[in-house]
């Protein structure tokens, strides 16, 4: 039997037994407005009920039997115990007809129409004519309830309730009342064998959620007591409680897994209501999609349940809308024409894993891209350095939807940020996984209660403090002299694992608990995950686990976010739990600053980027001022073990993904270090990769670049300000020539084939692009000229020089791009070159305004691929035709 | 030590019950305070207190209270009097205050004392602005002034206007 079946014969017979009593009182007090309205009320719930889950025949009974307490309610009618009976008898065929239902799972077949008529007679103020019919139900009126009560219990054999219907044709209530009372004899045995097995009506009781939470608040406290007493007991020998103590601690551990159960419901309550949106979702967009779904009985408690319940119904929602393609897309992509999302539900170590699948298109990262530096979230040189599963989490960031356009299902913008926010409110987690063109998929872990959870207990100078299990990823002890050792920049302390760097948070920091005294190298680090964020809280000791019951703060102390509550512990003292959302806020906060400060940049960085404002990347090298390089030129951050650099004709090389990779120090004086690590920023072009050796990375920052080019050395472009320091300004161009310089020349005169190098003019007010650009072209085998505005270059054109290809920038003082290009497609000599637009804004529109002006391609200044690409593309285009 | 609550009732029997007042008595920096007797849940000695970090200055942590979780509060901090010299535990007096419980911790907790309502008036103007936000008034005996305390501002604070003005001032 279905649960909705379950549910709804539970409720109508508690339904109908008050219905019995109130229309017994409605007979002794005619006219009690109050008692008529309730009555009604509850036939009406049925009706509705019925009509809803698809119960024509009871629906019909109980409709015909609302009309006439309609209209005793308006007054159209007056409470006679005829009519009463009448009502009352339609009660007992719906008793009838639900217990049938009961013992079968299906309403039986027939029809009521004896009683619907007279009902409606009743109704349309007839009285008279009915007068007989209802007086016989009248003579015996406790007998039809039992009778009518007992058929259901052998109505599996349809033919004992046969004879019902059969007197329908009759149309005479007597009628109806003789014959159910046949059935009557024969069915009463049976009915008493059946005794034994109780109805599903009887079976569960209806208890207020408010007196399951005073049960379980009171169960947590003897859940506490016990602990308390435990822990007292296991500083004793030999005591005489030890064994009722066990007993009471097993006795209390079911009692506290009962009281949880009262709360539990299946996760399939959630899920009820998916199938319908997911069938109407596949209508309206036209997609075929199959909803798988496993795990529907894994119960959970039911206040973590209707928090999960929108966020599930949402991801199910997006999977379908987003992630399944239509038909036509599937089948063009070699997959099923049919969709599925598979939803499972299992137990996993006291949490409840949820898994939302689909087949699907997977997350469209560039689409994600886009958007993320659409909404000023994020830089490109970010995203450039960022993994694809950083990039996905972008979703998870408000006002993120992917969607191309805003269908009446999803794509509001309203989404993901939600489901994760509501999730983390009750101490769960989410993570994801994409494949593009297979799929998405999302696992939801969410604790199965909320009110005990196991917790961490950690120390602090000296303090105690619980952390949710739930979030403790691992724990690490750091040493000076281990494998793990706590390091720092500056002030900030990290801790290499697996070599990723983790960022670490220091409680005693943090909660300012011993002033001036720093953190130990000597210490435990809980590795903590809030979303997809893993952060590391330094500790001094660790401590067991425990059952704890979270216990709110008082309202004085509820404004600080880094306590999720208080608990008392075993031993009875009082300790915070610390919330891991509030302590990564927390820390974010300095990430927050940042975040917003790079808002702000990035936003100034739009305005202003033809200013020169960049992210780069700081580092050291040799002796002398710390080294910058813009963080758009290098690839990849390596570390390198030094044992693996090996000499080939006397220069460093290193196996780097199954090639060869030359590596080649900044610092002349570098010489290979026997043991540890090597940092290396590694440059790559085509499939060409080159390592530059360097001793340590300092920073990434985002400035205005302001070189001073005075001081010329060869591998340098000169030296700028950066956070208030001398900084040396990497020329790459001359590193990649040192590595590349055989190569490169081969490699870009085969792609040209071999003809004379092309002459390009560089145009550019930037010294600094000037001097990066200039040495790349060179060395991609382009006879560069670089000037600094159109005058300059216009002047050339005047001296008669001569060009394959011309690249300009944008803004640019006295003469823009736009009118440089202008000038140039009105001359005589130069009107058909092919002309590169490079600047920073390169969305369509710009696209498009360049083309007008009379630009050949438009290509974003950071691009160095894209711009390699357009001139090699727009030269050989020109060889066909010229 | 909530038998003390017990003793020293007062002949109070031939006066007119409606002029009569009862408080618990106690002693802060050599100034007696008192708290109506009814707001009074427990007397308590010194206690095992775990500190609350971040939390208020004048909070001196939580405690266990059978089961419950109470807040204490330190009296000499709330009333910006300087912490106490001798190294005696300070006492506790716990009142309830909007279904949560607080500790109020004291140097010495006295006995009930039952007063006449013509013995009070409300506090001098003079008072200093932390004393009068938290003061309901005063009754004078013979023994000296007798200061009764307002338990719903006095465990207003943080941010609300009690300490904050506290803070400035002090």
């Amino acid at each position: 039997m279905d649960d909705l079946l379950r549910e709804f014969l539970t409720e109508t017979s508690e339904s109908l037994a008050q219905l019995d009593v109130e229309l017994v009182r409605l007979e002794q007090n005619p006219n009690d407005p109050a008692l008529l309205s309730s009555i009604f009320r509850l036939v009406h719930t049925i009706k509705g009920t019925c009509g809803f889950i698809g119960l024509p025949r009871l629906e019909h009974v109980a409709h015909a039997g609302e009309n006439v307490l309609g209209k005793f309610r308006d007054g159209e009618l007056s409470v006679t115990p005829h009519a009463v009976s009448l009502i009352l008898q339609s009660i007992d065929t719906i008793k009838a007809l639900t217990a049938a239902l009961e013992a079968t799972g299906a309403e039986p077949a027939g029809d009521d129409e004896a009683l619907i008529a007279a009902l409606n007679a009743m109704a349309e103020g007839k009285t008279p004519e009915v007068a007989t019919p209802v007086a016989t139900p009248k003579e015996m009126p406790p007998p039809p309830p039992a009778a009518a009560a007992a058929p259901p219990v052998v109505a599996d054999e349809d033919d004992i309730f046969k004879p019902v219907p059969a007197a329908d044709t009759g149309k005479q209530m007597p009628a109806v009342a003789a014959k159910t009372e046949a059935p009557k004899t024969e069915v009463k045995p049976t009915g008493d064998d059946h005794g034994a097995k109780d109805s599903v009506a009887s079976q569960s009781i209806r208890v207020s959620v408010e007196l399951l939470e005073n049960l379980m608040t009171t169960v947590s406290e003897l859940v506490l007591t016990r602990n308390q007493l435990m822990q007292t007991l296991r500083t004793q020998k030999d005591s005489p409680f030890a064994a009722p103590l066990q007993r009471l601690n097993l006795v209390t551990s079911e009692l506290q897994e009962g009281v949880m159960k009262t709360r539990m419901q299946p996760i399939g309550n959630a899920w009820s209501k998916l199938p319908r949106i997911v069938r109407d979702l596949s209508v309206e967009l036209g997609k075929k999609i199959d909803l798988q779904m496993n795990g529907a009985e894994t119960e959970l408690d039911r206040q973590v349940l209707e928090l999960i319940k929108d966020p599930l119904t949402h991801m199910v929602r997006n999977s379908g809308d987003h992630g399944i393609e239509t038909p036509a897309d599937r089948l063009m992509v070699g997959k099923p024409e049919t969709g599925t999302i598979i939803l499972n539900a299992y137990h996993e170590g006291g949490h409840i894993i949820i898994e939302i699948a689909d087949d699907g298109r997977g997350l469209a990262l560039d689409k994600i891209k886009a958007k993320a530096l659409q909404n000023g979230v994020t830089t490109e040189a970010e995203l450039a350095s960022m993994t694809d599963q950083q990039v996905m989490q972008f979703i998870f960031k408000a006002g993120f939807s992917t969607a191309a356009k805003v269908t009446s299902v999803s794509g509001r913008g309203v989404g993901m940020d939600v489901v994760k926010t509501n999730i983390e409110k009750i101490g769960g987690t989410i993570e994801l996984n994409s494949v593009q063109g297979k799929g998405s998929r999302f696992l939801i872990k969410i604790p199965l209660t909320l009110a005990i959870v196991s917790a961490l207990i950690v120390e602090c100078s000296g303090e105690r403090f619980a952390i949710p299990q739930i979030s403790v990823v691992e724990l690490v002890h750091a040493s000076p002299k281990s494998e793990y050792r706590i390091e720092r920049i500056k002030d900030t302390p990290v801790l290499r694992l697996r070599n990723r760097l983790l960022p670490l948070v220091s409680l005693r920091r943090m909660l300012q608990l011993e002033q001036g005294k720093e953190d130990s190298d000597t210490a435990f680090i809980v590795v903590i995950q809030v979303g997809t964020a893993n952060f590391g809280v330094i500790v001094d000791r660790v401590f067991d686990t425990e059952e704890i019951v979270v216990k709110p703060v008082t309202p004085i102390l509820r404004h600080i976010t880094m306590f999720s509550g208080n608990t008392i512990l075993g031993d009875g003292s009082v300790v915070m739990i610390l919330d891991p959302n509030g302590i990564a806020s927390q820390a974010g906060e300095l990430r927050g600053t940042e975040d917003t400060q790079r808002k702000q940049q990035s936003a100034t960085a739009q305005i202003g980027r033809s200013e020169g404002k960049q992210s780069l990347l700081l580092f050291t090298a040799g002796t002398g001022a710390p080294k910058a390089v813009p963080l758009s030129l290098v690839a990849r951050l390596e570390d390198f073990d030094c044992k693996n650099i090996e000499l080939s004709d006397g220069k460093p090389v290193i196996q780097y993904r199954g090639k060869l990779m030359p590596l080649v120090p900044i610092d002349e004086t570098w010489c290979q270090k026997d043991g540890g690590t090597q940092p290396v920023l590694v440059f790559t072009d085509k499939d060409r990769s080159m390592g530059l050796i360097v001793d340590e990375i300092l920073d990434i920052i985002e400035d205005r670049l302001q070189i001073d080019l005075s001081g010329k050395r060869a591998g340098f472009l000169g030296s700028a300000i950066l956070s208030g320091k001398a900084t040396d300004i990497i020329d790459t161009g001359h590193f990649l020539a040192q590595s590349y310089q055989d190569w490169f020349h081969t490699h870009e005169m085969m792609a040209y084939g071999g003809a004379a190098a092309k002459r390009v003019l560089l145009v550019d007010d930037s010294p600094f692009f000037r001097n990066l650009l200039g040495p790349l072209l060179e060395v991609a085998g382009y006879d560069v000229t670089a000037v600094d505005g159109p005058p300059v270059a216009l002047k050339l054109y005047e001296d008669g020089a001569e060009f394959d290809a011309i690249i300009s920038d944008i803004e640019m003082p006295v003469m823009n791009g736009f009118e440089f290009v202008a000038a140039i497609r009105a001359s005589t000599r130069w009107k058909d070159l092919p002309v590169v637009a490079l600047s920073s804004h390169a969305t369509p529109r710009d696209f498009e305004r360049g083309r007008q002006a009379g630009f050949t391609d438009y290509v974003a200044k950071f691009n160095r691929e894209a711009l390699l690409t357009s001139l090699q593309q727009l030269l050989q285009n020109l060889g066909v035709t010229v | 030590m909530s038998t003390s609550l017990a003793v020293a009732k007062p002949e109070a029997g031939a006066l007119a019950l409606s002029e009569m007042r009862d408080y618990v008595t106690m002693m802060v920096a050599g100034q007696m305070f008192g708290i109506p007797v009814l707001l009074v849940h427990d007397v308590l000695g010194p206690q095992k207190i775990t500190r609350v970090p971040l939390a208020p200055a004048e909070v001196a942590g939580s405690l266990n209270l059978r089961g419950r979780i109470v807040t204490a509060v330190d009296l000499r901090k709330r009333l910006g009097l300087p912490p106490s010299e001798n190294s005696k535990k300070p006492m506790s007096i716990v009142v309830e205050h909007e279904g949560e419980f607080y500790s109020l911790m004291v140097d010495q907790v006295g006995e009930v004392m039952s007063l006449p309502q013509s013995d009070y008036e409300k506090n001098p103007a003079t008072l200093e602005e932390r004393w009068r936000e938290v003061c309901d008034g005063v009754y004078r005996l013979d023994s000296g002034l007798l200061i009764v305390l307002d338990i719903r501002r006095l465990l207003r604070f943080d941010g609300q206007q009690g300490s904050a003005n506290g803070l400035v001032k002090g």
